[in-house]
């Protein structure tokens, strides 16, 4: 399929292809009402999407006014994208295991794989934007598609996190705009009106010459509003109940991509405002609110009763450390910080994906209620036991990798910030084990579980679990050189 | 002498959508509130219309027209009927008292033209007058969700908020994009406006009254 698809972007642009499938999609699974066709519509789409997003790596396109494809935003793309297809093969398994347990009606399934395709189009077009209204545009349709999944079950639960989720991102996402213009107001009399004036290509070169005071109070206004969308303390409310009242597969996207796609935003924002020199640091307010994100979330790992809440406030403590690492900048903090967002994003969708199967086998989400994984199904309850230890930051899995040299850069720069940052980690990673002990290990329970999966459903389920595990081991242990390249070429550019 | 007039007059349209955003944190009754509302819409319809005058710009006609049909007309008559059919208490609830938002209020306004006219001393002055009204506009609006409980309240107050974006987005001279950026919040508040009709939330909370969203945690151990 690859070789496919490459032959034909010669013809055509591949972003045309990455944005165009997702696109087609939506519009195809909208008219589709069999939702055992949707779900494997819904792969192949994706799967297209994949090859498509890899055919960058032979191919770059040259950036238009509109789309871009840069060292930055490359492999973001690649990894949206296969997080993005490996989701929805774990969504047809989850999807027919919540329909034969009668949880979802077929008539919310075809809008829920819709809204799955328009969500996969809105990430990468946000990603790929060579225009900061596009990307504007792109996050806000981006949350709109993701509410209507968060409340698909129809439950109070569900409408109130979908509520809570819409009102407090909808603010967010209009103070961004906000900033939005004012970054083109600093803009406009150094490039002229009109688009050019939002592009990011042309926007980094002259960013000397804007004025700094007016890039300072649009940062302020980025900050905050592309933060609620990352989840920074103190706008993480929307967070834990998105994550935990929607679908698994969709928290599994939440998580892994949105997340990103957000702190993406602010750092191309930041990467202006580096290029620029003359205006207050960003540096020390990303710091701060990731330091207070991460003993946010930290403490509150310890209270969590609910196995879906409990991995979301983990999201919470992982994003503060990223924003963390690049408030701190330089070379070295900004690779960790990458690779961080790369490891994170593989690590939590693979265990959202475990959580899926754990809460279906035990037909609950409450931590006390599962016990003895280990015991009762081998092969997940150690693949989830290594997927925890993993996001917790155990060696030698790749989030250690990341989390050491954070820790160790900032101890050569700032000792007096490294002692919170690792006290924060070692809080969670206290938390997170001991919650997994109890549900790994003990007696299992009897288990009330919903729907008797087929075994090519338990497949489905299971392989992009392990393809992700296998991915974050091999990366804590060896990282490609063409991965280490990159991420210190992007290190560089975002100062 | 024509830049004068031209000044003048936006920054008169500028200051009414102001003035409707201190009306809205004024009303006691919701009724009062959508009224409010929908002439605040009429004032940014006529702010997009004029500007789209001064600069020449036939695009931002396109965002008058949406703020004229869609904000001033269709969302108060749809909020109108939403209230009716569900039977919303016709009185608003408040948080901080009425004398106090309006205090409150005053000082945002301040801190915005302290913030804004110093920073932008190089922008145009039609630019810079009308994006400190803006921000206040923005500002008041999410004053406006926070001191508010009820959810209908609330989502006025986010429209209001984003009736302070467009005014900045279409004061910022030549930006691109504006009609595009006013479709997708249209979107976005008939998604709100759906959500509430389509979930009945006040018979599933028994109430819109946000405060209630907070009794739910899902989380008891």
């Amino acid at each position: 399929m690859i070789s496919y698809v490459a032959a034909l972007s010669h013809t055509a642009n591949p972003l045309l292809w990455i944005l165009g499938s997702p696109l087609a999609g939506a519009a195809l699974l909208a008219l589709l009402p069999r939702w055992r066709a949707a779900a494997i519509v819904n792969v192949v789409v994706s799967g297209v999407t994949l090859a498509a997003a890899l055919t960058l790596f032979q191919h770059r396109p040259a950036p238009t006014r509109l789309l871009f494809i840069d060292d930055f935003n490359i492999y973001l793309v690649a990894l949206t994208a296969f997080v993005g297809f490996t989701t929805s093969v774990f969504s047809a398994a989850y999807i027919a295991r919540e329909t034969a347990a009668r949880r979802l009606r077929p008539v919310h399934l075809r809008f829920y794989h819709s809204m799955y395709q328009a969500f996969l189009f809105t990430m990468l077009l946000a990603l790929s934007a060579n225009n900061t209204g596009v990307m504007w545009v792109a996050v806000e349709a981006a949350t709109l598609t993701t509410v209507l999944m968060v409340s698909l079950y129809r439950t109070r639960e569900a409408i109130e996190a979908a509520w809570k989720y819409f009102i407090l991102c909808s603010v967010g996402i209009g103070l961004a705009l906000f900033g939005t213009i004012l970054v083109y107001l600093a803009a406009e009399p150094v490039m002229g009106d009109g688009a050019d004036a939002m592009a990011w290509t042309l926007l980094i070169g002259r960013a000397a010459a804007f004025q700094p005071d007016l890039l300072n109070l649009a940062f302020v206004f980025v900050l905050v509003g592309y933060g609620t969308k990352v989840g920074l303390a103190p706008l993480h409310a929307w967070l834990p109940d998105a994550h935990a009242e929607g679908p698994t597969p969709i928290s599994a996207v939440l998580s892994g991509l949105l997340l990103n796609v957000a702190l993406y935003a602010l750092l191309r924002f930041k990467m202006l405002i580096a290029a620029n020199g003359h205006t207050l640091a960003p540096g020390p307010l990303m710091v701060m609110m990731g330091l207070s994100s991460l003993f946010l979330a930290g403490f509150m790992l310890y209270r969590r009763g609910d196995i879906k809440r409990l991995f979301a406030y983990s999201s919470i403590e992982h994003m503060g450390v990223i924003t963390f690492t690049f408030g701190m900048g330089g070379a070295v903090a900004n690779f960790a910080g990458l690779m961080h967002m790369t490891m994170h994003s593989l690590t939590k969708s693979a265990i959202f994906f475990a959580v899926g199967i754990i809460s279906q086998n035990a037909g609950t989400k409450r931590i006390a209620d599962i016990r003895g994984l280990t015991v009762s199904h081998p092969f997940l309850g150690w693949t989830f036991l290594l997927a925890v230890l993993a996001i917790a930051g155990l060696p030698p899995m790749g989030v250690f990798m990341s989390e050491f040299l954070v820790v160790s850069s900032t101890f050569a720069r700032q000792p007096l910030l490294a002692l919170p940052l690792a006290l924060g980690l070692l809080l969670a990673f206290g938390a997170l084990v001991s919650r997994v002990q109890g549900m790994a290990f003990g007696t299992p329970l009897a288990a009330a579980g919903h729907g008797r999966p087929s075994p090519m459903a338990n497949a489905m389920a299971y392989a992009p679990l392990s393809a992700h595990m296998v991915l974050v081991v091999v990366a804590g242990l060896y990282l490609p050189p063409v991965l280490v390249s990159w991420f210190q070429t992007v290190a560089k550019l975002l100062g | 002498m024509f830049a004068h007039l031209s000044y003048d007059v936006a920054h008169l349209i500028g200051a009414t959508v102001l003035m409707a955003g201190f009306g809205l944190l004024y009303q006691r009754r919701l009724q009062a509130v959508l009224n409010t509302f929908a002439f605040q819409a009429l004032a940014l319809a006529a702010a997009a219309g004029w500007q789209a005058h001064v600069q020449n710009a036939p695009h931002l006609w396109a965002t008058a027209g949406i703020a004229l049909v869609f904000k001033a007309l269709l969302v108060p008559f749809a909020l109108h009927w939403l209230v009716e059919r569900l039977g919303i208490h016709r009185t608003v609830e408040t948080a901080l008292s009425i004398g106090w938002t309006m205090i409150v209020g005053v000082a945002l306004v301040a801190l915005s033209i302290m913030l804004v006219l110093p920073v932008t001393a190089g922008a145009a002055a039609l630019t810079r007058e009308s994006l400190a009204l803006a921000m206040s506009v923005v500002l008041l609006g999410l004053l406006m969700m926070i001191t508010r409980h009820n959810a209908v309240t609330q989502v006025v107050g986010f429209m209001a908020l984003e009736n302070g974006l467009i005014l900045a987005a279409v004061s910022a001279k030549g930006m691109p994009l504006v009609v595009e950026i006013s479709i997708a919040f249209s979107v976005l508040v008939a998604m709100i406006l759906f959500g509430i009709f389509f979930f009945r939330i006040r018979e599933r909370f028994d109430s819109l009254d946000v405060q209630y969203l907070e009794t739910f945690r899902g989380d008891r151990q």
